[in-house]
């Protein structure tokens, strides 16, 4: 079949649905394709509370979050697409997808790219040892443990204490699974601190800061987890090695943004944006874990608007950027978003510092702003609001980040 | 005369995703007193400090299984937190628990559980299997 329309937006997690909406909302035809059988993306896994604080106002559950947008979406005439997979976006503006009747074409004005981001996977550590059975990625536990009512392990060893591996931990240890420990090579948490409190400290679940895995043992299924601590450059300390019996090794190491399958617009890793969310490709934007990993589905959400909200404008020829400003990464600046900002519009800035910062400066040049904030560190993002500013002859913007005495 | 004894505490606020790291001194006698406090970024943060040094309050969060459900497991929540004490035996009544598909996002799948006066609810939809 062939389809036409003003905006289609791809992935429909949380980023996508709130685009679909603020889309429609902006007066275009909207298309939403997901590929699984129902939307909601990581949402429906997520059982925790914890979503939805800023773009609610309420402490909701993933599910609860997701069927929220999804109730807003039943009242507009958003055509939605799910068990829908899209192969191929090509230049001319088409994309095509297959579903379980075939092959289909759609033609569009403008695309938005949802499509969230996937796990890193323990083989990208090189760790050395036997393949065996036994290692999942957290996403796969979480999976196996809250939709499939399927328990993957008996004793788990958790490595990586970003949230998602904190709340697995959580997750694990009240579903009967002894989690003997969360390891972490940096020295400290990557994930929040409510979350260190109430995933490990409220159930005396050990974290190991600045220690590694260094080998993995096994006859078929996992049952040796060999461990050592780490010094200031990451490098093993001899004579530091510790022996864990699990048979499950929980992988929490990262979220790599998904860009595919669009190849031909700028990305480092995940797709560059301006404030607008528009790609370095007029007609494609994009938003949430495909640009940056947040740390909330509220931002994500946020940023899913906008960037519905601008495809459906630039659908009817009512958005035309004139100035693109370059936001450049300065001193200990690790992850900024977006990359350009349109001067015409509002910016919220994201950003994440590189090492950790009692008090922390930061600063963006020449704009003149600058915030403090207390406790600054990498796991945690930094907003900033910026004004439109109307400097012609702007061609860059600074952000770093110093530490105040 | 009773000797009142002081304690020093550092809590994280577990209200929010701010997690204030909040320093509280108190004196720990048959009424607990709180001398100063300091960190919260909000009123909020009060309230959690007293509860949470004379009884920790936490959501639980978990799956109960559905029968003739679209799919197995619906995702249910307290609707208050209960105490922090009570989590593993209200897991063990969950992981028990069985309801019937359809779910709605909001039914009550246990009323009161274990008398803390707070209710078990769904917290996603399951239409019955086709
Ligand atoms: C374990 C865990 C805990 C978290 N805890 C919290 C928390 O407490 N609070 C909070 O606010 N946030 C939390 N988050 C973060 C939040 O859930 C995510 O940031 C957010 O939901 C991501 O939304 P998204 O739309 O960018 O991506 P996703 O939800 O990943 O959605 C992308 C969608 O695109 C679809 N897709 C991709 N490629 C294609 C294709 N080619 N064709 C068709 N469809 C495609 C996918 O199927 C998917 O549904 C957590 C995340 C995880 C994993
Ligand atoms: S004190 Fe207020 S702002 Fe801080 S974590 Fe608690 S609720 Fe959030």
């Amino acid at each position: 079949m062939k389809y036409e329309t003003d905006v289609v937006v791809l992935g429909g997690g949380g980023g996508g649905m709130a685009a679909a909406k603020a889309a429609d909302k902006n007066g275009a035809n909207v298309i939403l394709i997901e590929r699984e059988e129902e939307n909601g993306g990581v949402l429906n896994q997520c059982i925790h509370n914890g979503f939805g604080i800023h773009y609610y106002r309420k402490d909701l559950t993933g599910p609860e979050f997701k069927e929220t947008l999804q109730e807003e979406l039943a009242n507009t005439n958003i055509k939605i697409l799910n068990s829908a997979f899209v192969l191929n976006v090509n230049k001319d503006k088409q994309l095509t997808f297959v579903n379980h009747k075939g092959i289909h074409e759609i033609k569009t004005k403008a695309l938005v790219m949802a499509t969230g981001a996937r796990e890193r996977h323990f083989n990208s550590l090189a760790v050395p040892g036997d393949r065996v059975a036994g290692i999942f990625t957290a996403g796969v536990a979480q999976k196996y443990i809250n939709l499939q009512n399927l328990k993957p392990a008996n004793s788990a060893l958790i490595v990586g204490s970003g949230d998602i591996g904190l709340i697995m931990a959580r997750r694990l240890h009240l579903e009967g699974i002894e989690v003997k420990g969360v390891v972490e090579i940096l020295p400290y948490p990557g994930g929040l601190e409510r979350n260190v409190q109430q995933c490990l400290r409220d159930y005396n679940i050990p974290l190991y800061l600045s220690h590694t895995v260094t080998r993995v043992e096994g006859n078929k299924r996992l049952s040796k987890v060999y461990v050592s601590q780490v010094d200031e450059n990451r490098q093993v300390i001899p004579n530091t090695e510790k022996v864990f019996n699990v048979d499950a090794l929980i992988t929490s190491v990262g979220l790599i943004p998904l860009t595919d399958p669009v190849k031909f617009v700028e990305t480092g890793p995940g797709f560059i944006t301006s404030n607008t969310n528009q790609t370095s490709e007029d007609w494609i934007f994009a938003a949430g874990n495909c640009t940056v990993v947040f740390d909330l589905v509220d931002y994500v959400s946020r940023e899913g608007e906008k960037a519905g909200k601008y495809a459906a404008l630039y659908s009817q020829n009512q958005y035309f950027p004139e100035q693109k400003v370059k936001v450049k990464k300065g001193k200990n600046i690790n992850i900024l978003h977006p990359m350009y900002i349109d001067p015409n519009e509002r910016t919220k800035l994201y950003l994440r510092v590189s090492k950790t910062f009692k008090r922390a400066e930061v600063t963006v040049e020449p704009l003149g702003i600058k915030m403090i904030e207390e406790e600054a560190r990498p796991s945690e993002m930094i907003e900033i609001s910026i004004k439109p500013f109307k400097d012609k002859n702007l061609k860059e913007i600074e952000v770093s980040a110093r530490e105040l005495g | 005369m009773n000797s009142v004894e002081y304690k020093k505490k550092k809590i994280v606020c577990t209200n929010c995703p701010l997690g204030c790291k909040i320093n509280v001194v108190y004196a720990d006698a048959d009424e607990i007193e709180i001398v100063e406090v300091k960190g919260n970024r909000c009123k909020r943060g009060l309230e959690f400090v007293k509860q949470e040094i004379t009884d920790p309050l936490r959501v639980v969060v978990t799956s109960v299984k559905v029968e003739d459900g679209e799919i197995s497991m619906a995702s249910v929540r307290s609707d208050k937190p209960v105490p922090l004490r009570l989590m593993q035996d209200i897991m063990k009544i969950l992981k028990e628990t069985k309801v019937k598909a359809p779910v709605k996002r909001g039914d009550v799948v246990i009323q009161n559980i274990l008398d803390t006066g707070s209710d078990i609810i769904a917290t996603r939809s399951v239409n019955r299997k086709k």
